[in-house]
């Protein structure tokens, strides 16, 4: 009797429940990841920040010397320094920061043609952390496990463009222990390491705000890519760049008419992707890149030819029911793929892309506004908080060891 | 992500890992050279031999090119590589697979199959990773092949899956940021059977096909209901009401815009005596119209006026009409409302007709320029119930009644005769800046033959070149001399040739 009884219960208020959660607008869909449904908290008071205070030659230097460094997709590490110094979470007590971040650029060092140089940054790095060590306490307190770093750099703190030679290096050694916001991800490989935060490349949002159509423009392309297939200045033989993944949707698909795929950059680029249901994200070089903000931005289903890739936020925005991800070696039959996904799957799919927290956690708009990927990587910060016991170092103890890695990396800077 | 390397800066990583053969080996010299540092470092003894082998294959390379000397590499030192775990991988082809779901990839190792590129071997790098111990890393570095799958064409099932889903998308696009209540289109079309009716009606058909709502398409028909309109509508798949109208389309110009004027109003009396709702729009056939414009009159609420394009051409040749600055600026005439600065109607543009005056076409298929009416009825739609015969709600005083229009024999110029006040049109289009449909009268001469339904039956045994058809050898039927002769004109002997190839038809008859 009484079990009936609760059986009757609890299908009542299941049956009041549901509307409820459903009362959302209809055509967005309320997102949670992983960690829950994260993408709207809010980190103030939730950690504290100190930023160290650096001299210029690591910061303001570099960008007065190249202020290219301010608008291209690495720009995410000044710009996070500039959140950081104005923003709420900041303490200017050391003693109750829970993080501490320092402010050095590894990515502003640029050729003419505007590319960053990652040789230096091993020795720019280094150097910054040898001052923090030497001018504060806390450094040798944990040895770095309560510092973070944000390098965006193509293969984060392996400090490389060209993978090879940044797996070989592997990530720089004092940042062992340290929280790393990088953009590169790809799970089981040397260059993410465990607890990384990964965060989108750094897009200009008002660039983007500027092309926005009518969202009733009727999307009539069906596969929408430009970029490169073949990289014949770095890649003659082919074969190397994108793991053949690029050429492969190239020899594949240039003669089908549902595929709108070029190297040809028209000036209407970001509103032809409002005009597309799918937009192939394929890696390039790295397997991140800046097209999968643009999609995301301009509502357009990301398809992700990476194998492993790990996205940005991954704990905090499931991708998985977002984006389509294709694996390499399916990439000849893409288009089965993509024409057997069910209407209302993909319509699920535009429905959490519209929702404007979702855009808003793939931009750093400047001054910042809540719900961006500044915050998001505050949260994602918080998420590691409290700071296991082992983090702090018994007296005496010393797990870095500060003259491993190679001998070029040792030249102070 | 990163687009372009500068072709520098990898030839030194190249430089800076020791040179083995060929500027642009920097991935794959590294393993080499550390290879060879291997090799090297296990044979103590004969480690000159091996520095004097290593510098001779360098010199090798160096002028024979880089792969040659990484084949050498492979065949000598692929027993001495304990470090690193080799796999070759060729391009491979596969079937096109049936997997319909996509995962993350499960661990694989590359697969080894037949080739179809002519490059065959690669060396590859493992991760790092995979030494250390970690399982599941399968993402190789290095070189991989470009698969290509091998009939590389859409499938016709697949495009219309596509094109479905495509479908499905703009519907609920529709829903969500499209018109709220959309009512149904009554679309009137004046026709009569000539020789381009065909494809003018095909043109107009598509576009009401693709019109996103509820279409009744009346079509009134000059000098009576005939075959040829009949078999063309029933093929269209538009909802549609074939209606006769008793006088035959006159060859004059202005004649046939006054029998068509009579021809819409007996459409509207049709409208009225069926009442029929919805919102009512002229489409003459040769007209060209954008699919925005049927979004933009949803908004009508009793009578609304869009801007035409208007484009009028010569039949003739391009005979320059435009002063200096017209050709820096021309200028494309518009009819349709003229607005003041806070959006209200104050007037219209009409045609500027003068230019043309000496020069215009006065009967159907004349060679010179085809001038539109004064005010084309296309440019304006209305409110079905404000041709209704009792005074519903709402039904404005300015609206006059249908059946006294015409009614004295007058002739209908202009829509704005069926209203008294024409400051009550509303002007969509974003106040008639928005060009959304287009004005063309192309017609052949009225005299003009043409087959029945365009359609050749039974087909034609003789062919007998026109005046003016260079006609080729058709000895040779590949073709592909044929086509190299194309170009060439040779008139005396062509005709001669021909005159002899089609007797033989007949003779064989």
């Amino acid at each position: 009797m009484g079990s009936e009884i609760w059986i009757v219960a609890l299908l009542l208020s299941q049956a009041l429940i549901l509307p409820i959660a459903q009362a959302a607008e209809p055509h967005t869909e309320r997102i949670s990841g992983s960690a829950g449904d994260v993408l709207e908290d809010d980190p103030v008071g939730r950690l504290k920040v100190f930023v160290y205070n650096l001299p210029r030659k690591y910061n303001k230097k570099m960008v007065d010397k190249d202020s290219r460094c301010l608008t291209h997709m690495f720009a995410t590490e000044i710009f996070m320094h500039r959140f950081l110094l104005s923003s709420a979470v900041r303490t200017l007590d050391p003693e109750e920061a829970d993080w501490f971040y320092t402010p050095v650029y590894t990515t502003c060092d640029l050729t003419p043609g505007g590319h960053p140089l990652p040789f230096k940054s091993p020795r720019i790095m280094r150097s910054a952390i040898q001052y923090v060590a030497m001018n504060w306490p806390y450094w040798n307190r944990t040895d770095g496990a309560d510092h973070f770093f944000v390098t965006p750099h193509d293969f984060g703190a392996c400090f490389h463009y060209q993978e090879e030679t940044a797996i070989q290096r592997g990530i720089l050694h004092l940042l062992k222990r340290a929280t790393l916001v990088q953009t590169f991800g790809q799970r089981n490989h040397v260059c993410l390491k465990e607890g990384s935060i990964t965060v989108p490349p750094y897009a200009p949002p008002q660039k983007m705000q500027a092309h926005l159509v009518s969202p009733s423009t009727p999307r009539s392309i069906f596969v929408y890519f430009r970029g490169l297939f073949y990289d014949v200045n770095n890649d003659p033989e082919g074969g190397y760049y994108a793991r053949g993944a690029r050429a492969s949707v190239w020899e594949n698909f240039k003669s089908n008419p549902l595929f709108d795929i070029s190297t040809d950059h028209p000036p209407t680029y970001y509103e032809d992707m409002q005009r597309s249901v799918f937009c192939l994200c394929p890696l390039g070089w790295a397997p991140w890149s800046p097209r999968l903000v643009e999609a995301v931005v301009f509502g357009c289903i990301p398809v992700i030819i990476a194998d492993d890739i790990v996205l940005p936020f991954a704990d905090a925005i499931p991708w998985e029911e977002i984006a389509v991800f294709v694996a390499e070696k399916d990439v000849p039959s893409l288009d089965t793929i993509l024409t057997s996904i069910p209407a209302e799957v993909i319509l699920r799919k535009q429905r959490l892309l519209a929702n404007p927290s979702m855009k808003q956690a793939m931009l750093f708009p400047q001054p910042a506004q809540a719900g961006d990927a500044f915050h998001q990587i505050l949260n994602g910060l918080a998420r590691k908080l409290p700071h296991d016991k082992s983090v702090y170092l018994k007296p005496g103890e010393k797990v870095l060891n500060w003259t491993a890695g190679p001998i070029g990396d040792l030249k102070p800077w | 992500m990163f687009h372009n390397n500068h072709g520098t800066r990898r030839s030194t990583a190249a430089a800076r890992s020791s040179a083995s053969g060929g500027l642009e080996g920097g991935g794959v010299g590294s393993p080499a050279a550390s290879s060879a540092s291997d090799g090297s470092s296990f044979r103590p003894s004969a480690s000159t031999f091996w520095l004097l082998l290593h510098g001779l294959c360098c010199l090798i390379s160096l002028f024979l090119g880089f792969r040659f000397s990484r084949l050498i590499f492979v065949l000598l030192f692929s027993n001495t590589i304990y470090t690193y775990t080799t796999t070759t991988t060729t391009t491979i082809t596969s079937t096109r697979t049936e997997t319909l779901t996509v995962s993350f990839p499960l661990t694989h190792t590359p697969p080894i199959e037949t080739a179809v590129k002519p490059n065959n071997s690669a060396i590859e790098l493992s991760d790092k990773m995979s030494n250390q111990g970690s399982s599941h890393s399968q993402v190789v570095v290095g070189r991989h092949g470009i698969r290509i799958r091998p009939w590389p064409h859409p499938d016709p099932t697949e495009v219309m899956r596509a094109h479905r889903i495509i479908e499905r998308v703009q519907q609920e696009q529709r829903k969500w940021y499209g018109v709220k209540s959309p009512r149904p289109l009554i679309v009137i079309t004046p026709t009569y059977a000539r020789t381009f009716q065909a494809l003018h009606l095909t043109g107009l058909i598509h576009c009401l096909r693709n019109v996103p709502y509820p279409v009744t398409w009346i079509v009134v028909e000059a000098g009576g209901v005939t075959n040829e309109t009949a078999s063309l509508l029933a093929r269209s798949r538009v909802q549609f009401l074939h209606i006769p109208f008793h006088e035959k389309m006159p060859v004059e110009w202005a004649e046939r815009h006054l029998t068509e004027n009579r021809m819409r109003l007996h459409g509207l009396r049709v409208i009225r005596e069926r009442n029929m709702d919805g919102i009512v729009l002229f489409a003459d056939d040769s007209n060209v119209h954008s699919l925005d414009l049927f979004d933009e009159i949803q908004k009508v609420q009793w009578m609304g006026s869009v801007s035409v394009g208007i484009l009028a051409h010569s039949g003739g040749p391009d005979r320059t009409l435009l002063t200096e600055d017209e050709k820096l600026n021309p200028p494309i005439p518009v009819q349709g409302p003229a607005c003041n600065s806070s959006g209200h109607l104050i007037g219209w543009h009409t045609f500027n007709s003068i230019p043309y005056s000496e020069k215009s076409a006065t009967f159907v298929g004349e060679s010179a320029t085809v001038l539109p009416g004064k005010m084309e009825w296309s440019g304006f739609v209305f409110n079905a119930r404000m041709i209704w015969k009792e005074a519903e709600e709402g039904r404005p005083e300015w609206v006059k009644d249908l059946d006294k229009i015409g009614e004295n024999g007058e002739e209908i110029e202009s829509p704005l005769a069926l209203v008294n006040d024409a400051s009550f049109v509303e002007p969509l289009g974003d106040c008639g800046k928005k060009v959304m449909l287009w004005w063309m009268r192309v017609e052949a001469r009225a005299d003009s033959k043409f087959p029945p339904g365009w359609i050749i039956d039974p087909p034609l045994e003789i062919v007998v070149p026109s005046k003016r058809t260079p006609w080729q050898e058709t000895d040779d039927l590949a073709g592909s001399k044929l086509e190299q002769d194309d170009r060439r004109f040779t008139r005396p002997k062509s005709r001669s040739s021909s005159k002899r190839k089609n007797t033989l038809p007949g003779q064989d008859n």
